[in-house]
């Protein structure tokens, strides 16, 4: 473990997983993998963040992102503000970038960002003097979550290279499927994906992915099973016909799974769709699903990043007077 | 002063293929004598001289696509913002679009566009009428009425009319006038809520993206709606290979279609868009490398008739957005000549075939009497160094809007002097205002 207090992250910013390196990758997991066991242990509170504001700016509903954070935050010693779109003046007609300098007018030190527009993270990095997180932007990434997947897997399989991972579900509006086609690859990983036509994005494969419009091919020899949510204003004809036709050729099932290797992992980023993406006799599963663990793996990933970023915040103020 | 001799020029000409060092005299603000030979006998007594210092000065450039903010929008840009950057680019017509508020759709609102660019703008302005009323797609408005209150032609601008059956009668009424159509390519319902090019790029981005043939299934339509209507139709500005080559077929069958395409379309491809650069949001998207070398090439060939800069002014808190909120549009007037002359300075088409485009082409389709060095036509002339190179800077652009999407480029090609009617509209060596 290289980075035990020294520098993790070349950026002040982590917006996404297309700009890590390798070993940002790997320093990172083996920092988290220390906020694992401290977590288990008693004393769990820290103080590497103290005196540090950390502002959750969430433009879209989010249960376990967020509070994932807020915990990571609070565990650190942090001073932690929730901000969601409910409660801000977004919904009078602010921008994101009004929103933005006001935020930064209250000189936090990190600035976790959750918003439904593709790049939203990094126009905030541009105009902001803190550290920004993306916490999911549009379709584009959600770093922390594929860090959190790739920690979980890490934990069960000791090497990436040559492990199967098939990502199945809704491709096309998914942040999480392409934050970790690019991680789980830079890794080592075979990367498949799988989903109708209708939620493939175009040109994937130019990835260097696998494509897949059937689950069984998809799944066979399968080391890893990523299941995506289908969010629900997507199905009923608009691309997909029903929820029961999308749980006939893409729900994971027991017959389906018993295509992949034998004791293949199966993860959700959540929440599921009980019986539309995933059947709960899978998901409920403790032998198969990591679903559980990945939660507990969040947030020590996002304190090993909120470490990782501190070490390059200025130890003094960085705002002049 | 009534007479002017513009001497020591080199004379671009395109609807005559003259490009020869020679001389212009301008009489009453028209050409009365212009070619090589003029004046070796001496200059006519009581002439103002023009020493055009060896520059090139051909006919001013007319621009059939410029979206302004007048009326309703005044803030983005007015039609004497807009004439100042179009002087400055050596622009001395610009048709302006209806898509403003109101629409541009009964006859006294286009007399009220003709009377305030006659009161504020320094470069002449011909306006197009909306084709349905409030740009809405679904009724027409009235062609014949709006044609003699001096509409050119009859667009819905960057709107798409969706519904055939609309398209098929205004397109069936308007060949009763002989009116020129100007469509926009675009399926709206391929195209909805999306910000860009389908592709890996924007699936890398993340970004919603409507796929190219949006632009090719509306294009095949309006062909066939053509075929069986007989109308005068121009696609404003389309940005694919699947276009041009069902425009280049439907050409070869007689059809009396023309084209038209954005210099930001020449110059820029999707890859531009970069790290969410809004700037490079436009309609339609920029497009694959393909689709761009493919326009290069339908320019080069002719098959794309004209180039038009797009001119469509924002303001920058509708840019610093993010990308899928932002809105549309790039400011052009002034970086049209330039950006249209890479293709001259890349080799891949003739200086005079790039003035075509952006003189005589446009002046033919629209039947004006300018784009042109002739003996009665409008002195419309700009003087400009086509290889002297410059950086774009948002900063000293005319309009009042600033999102330009060449910030920091380079490109070759300055104009130095406009003159509209004669009169100088713009010399970059005074900077003053004229008084128009």
């Amino acid at each position: 473990m290289r980075g035990i207090d020294g520098p993790i992250l070349k950026s002040s910013h982590l917006l996404g997983t297309d700009s890590l390196s390798v070993s940002e990758i790997t320093d990172l997991l083996d920092l988290a993998d220390g906020y694992v066991a401290l977590n288990c242990a008693g004393e769990r509170k820290r103080s590497l963040l103290t005196g540090r504001t950390l502002i959750n700016l969430f433009f879209e509903p989010s249960t376990r992102t967020q509070s994932s954070f807020e915990l990571a935050g609070k565990r650190l010693g942090a001073d932690v503000l929730n901000m969601s779109v409910r409660t801000s003046s977004i919904s009078k007609g602010e921008t994101l970038l009004d929103t933005a300098a006001t935020l930064n007018a209250m000189r936090p030190d990190i600035l976790v960002l959750r918003h439904q527009d593709a790049g939203a993270a990094a126009l905030l990095s541009q105009k902001v003097d803190c550290s920004v997180v993306n916490a999911g932007d549009g379709a584009h990434e959600h770093p922390t979550q594929a860090l959190l997947d790739a920690l979980t897997i890490r934990r069960r399989r000791t090497n990436f290279e040559g492990l199967i991972v098939t990502i199945c579900g809704d491709i096309l509006h998914s942040r999480v499927a392409r934050s970790n086609i690019i991680l789980l690859s830079k890794l080592g990983a075979r990367v498949r994906l799988c989903a109708p036509r209708t939620l493939l994005p175009a040109e994937a494969e130019r990835f260097g992915v696998e494509i897949y419009t059937d689950m069984v091919e998809a799944l066979a020899d399968a080391d890893i099973v990523m299941m995506l949510r289908l969010q629900l204003e997507r199905m009923a004809g608009a691309f997909v016909p029903s929820t029961r036709e999308y749980f006939r050729f893409y729900g994971l099932d027991r017959d389906k799974l018993a295509y992949a290797k034998p004791g293949a992992l199966v993860m959700h980023p959540g929440p599921m769709n009980r019986g539309i993406e995933i059947d709960s006799a899978v998901a409920d599963d403790i032998e198969v699903s990591v679903i559980q663990e990945q939660v507990e793996m969040g947030v020590a990933t996002r304190m090993a990043v909120l470490d990782a970023l501190a070490r390059s915040l200025p130890r003094e103020g960085r705002y002049r007077p | 002063m009534t007479r002017t001799a513009f001497v020591n020029a080199r004379l671009l000409d395109p609807a005559s293929g003259l490009d020869a060092p020679g001389a212009v005299l301008v009489e009453k603000g028209r050409i009365s004598d212009f070619g090589p030979r003029l004046f070796h006998d001496g200059i006519p007594a009581g002439a103002a001289v023009v020493d055009c210092n060896g520059r090139a000065l051909a006919p001013g450039l007319i621009d059939m696509r410029v979206f302004t903010g007048e009326p309703g929008s005044e803030h983005r840009e007015t039609l004497e913002s807009a004439s100042r950057a179009a002087a400055a680019g050596g622009v001395t017509t610009m048709v302006v679009m209806p898509n403003t508020d109101p629409v541009i759709d009964e006859p006294s609102l286009v007399d009220f566009i003709h009377r305030r660019a006659a009161a504020t703008a320094r470069v002449r302005v011909v306006p197009m009428a909306a084709l349905t009323h409030r740009l809405a797609g679904e009724t027409m408005t009235e062609i014949g009425l709006l044609m003699e209150a001096g509409a050119v032609a009859f667009t819905d601008g960057d709107r798409t009319i969706m519904n055939a059956r609309v398209m098929r009668r205004a397109l069936a009424y308007a060949s009763n006038f002989g009116a020129l159509i100007v469509g926009h390519a675009e399926d709206s319902e391929l195209s909805r809520d999306t910000a860009m090019n389908e592709g890996e790029f924007a699936t890398r981005l993340g970004i919603p993206a409507a796929p190219a043939i949006a632009e090719t299934l509306i294009v095949e339509r309006d062909i066939r709606l053509v075929e069986l209507t007989g109308a005068r139709y121009h696609f404003g500005q389309i940005s694919t290979r699947g276009a041009l080559d069902a425009i280049t077929a439907a050409k070869s069958r007689g059809l009396p279609i023309s084209c038209g395409v954005a210099a930001h379309h020449l110059a820029l491809n999707e890859l531009d868009v970069g790290a969410y650069l809004t700037f490079r949001k436009v309609k339609p998207p920029l497009r694959a490398e393909a689709d761009r070398m493919a326009m290069v090439e339908g320019v080069a060939s002719g098959e794309i008739d004209v180039i038009v800069s797009s001119h469509d002014p924002q303001a920058a808190d509708t840019k610093r957005q993010t990308f899928a909120q932002a809105a549309f549009g790039a400011v052009g007037l002034e970086t049209l000549l330039p950006a249209a002359l890479q293709l001259y300075h890349n080799g891949q088409a003739g200086l005079l075939d790039v003035f075509e485009r952006l003189t005589i082409a446009p002046a033919r389709i629209l039947g004006l009497e300018s784009g042109r060095l002739a003996c009665g036509a409008p002195a419309d002339l700009v003087l400009l160094d086509p290889d002297e190179p410059f950086r774009v800077s948002a900063e000293q652009l005319h309009s009042r809007a600033r999102n330009t999407p060449f910030e920091g480029r380079t490109f070759e090609g300055r104009v130095h002097r406009t003159y509209v009617n004669g009169r100088c509209v713009f010399d970059r060596a005074s900077p003053r205002p004229f008084d128009v």
